[in-house]
């Protein structure tokens, strides 16, 4: 296949490339395809507008939960690292 | 993010300021635990090899020399320290958990997609949904729930990817640092557990419609 031609992009190749999209991993014209479907296909455009929001549901998730044995670390910190 | 930066950081470490070890403990410890998570056989031996990986922080972050961000050397210690556990835990379990490999599964199953004989191959066959009030539900406890089992079901490179990346925030350069996992792949591995998180998120939203109706 030469350079300058991409086949056109079905959905099932579409929710392959998403990520690839999302980190501008994408050839210009294979940008370009994946964009033009987007805007005419409602089900693509669902699943990308899914995928962005998993990766922000997934950002949500770095909790701040405090270890079991935090005591226990800060205890062996004290001791060697005296102030 | 708003920590302070990392020489000012190591400063503190060094000196023995217990606060910024405890924020700094606080911040990156459910990650940690999440990633050893991905190579050990039970939550208790993963809390172990935090806990080794706190230690080692401690021991060493005098020789620390800023080569690595502070919290991508953090997280190489700890995969090392998890993966070397795991591959020994590995040996004493049953076949079948050895088998989650990283093989080339599609991002979306074949089925939602028309096959050879539809009047689109390759197009949808039964397309997502858009999802109702996505934030809101996004960020209740049942979605949290069905994310923190989706992300333990993958497989390990795929759940280490995923916890760094989209997590913990880190860069795709970070995580090549601390996981040893070129770009392209990477970004195999990414969106492999992308597409788990987001099918598993799909399947609960569409079982909680189906009550509602």
């Amino acid at each position: 296949m030469n350079g300058d031609q991409v086949p056109p992009m079905d959905c099932i190749e579409v929710v392959e490339v998403v990520t690839d999209y999302l980190e501008r991993r994408l050839s210009e014209p294979e940008r370009e395809l994946l964009e033009r479907h987007l805007a005419l296909c409602e089900g693509c455009e669902v699943y990308f507008v899914q995928m962005r929001q998993t990766v922000t549901a997934l950002g949500g998730l770095a909790d701040h939960a405090p270890p079991a044995d935090l005591d226990g670390l800060l205890a062996a910190y004290r001791e060697r690292h005296p102030t | 993010m708003t920590s302070p930066p990392d020489a000012e950081l190591v400063e503190a470490l060094r000196a023995g300021d217990a606060s910024a070890f405890e924020s700094l403990v606080t911040e990156l410890n459910p990650a940690l635990l999440r990633l050893a998570t991905a190579h050990v056989s039970s939550r208790s031996v993963a809390e172990e090899v935090v806990g080794d990986t706190w230690i080692a922080v401690i021991e060493g972050i005098d020789r620390f020399e800023g080569r690595s961000a502070l919290r991508t050397w953090i997280f190489q210690i700890l995969v090392n320290k998890a993966r070397t556990r795991g591959k020994r835990d590995a040996r004493t379990l049953p076949f079948s958990s050895l088998r989650r490999g990283d093989g080339d599964e599609p991002a979306v199953d074949a089925d939602r997609f028309q096959g050879a004989d539809g009047a689109y191959p390759g197009h949808w066959a039964r397309p997502p949904v858009a999802w109702s009030s996505p934030e809101e539900r996004l960020a209740s406890d049942e979605a949290r729930d069905v994310m923190l089992r989706a992300i333990a079901g993958l497989p390990p490179r795929q759940q280490e990817v995923l916890v760094m990346r989209d997590v913990q925030g880190l860069s795709s350069e970070e995580a090549r640092n601390a996981l040893g996992v070129e770009e392209t792949n990477q970004r195999v591995l990414l969106h492999r557990a992308r597409s788990k998180v987001r099918a598993a998120l799909e399947e609960h939203f569409d079982e909680a419609e189906a009550e509602t109706r």
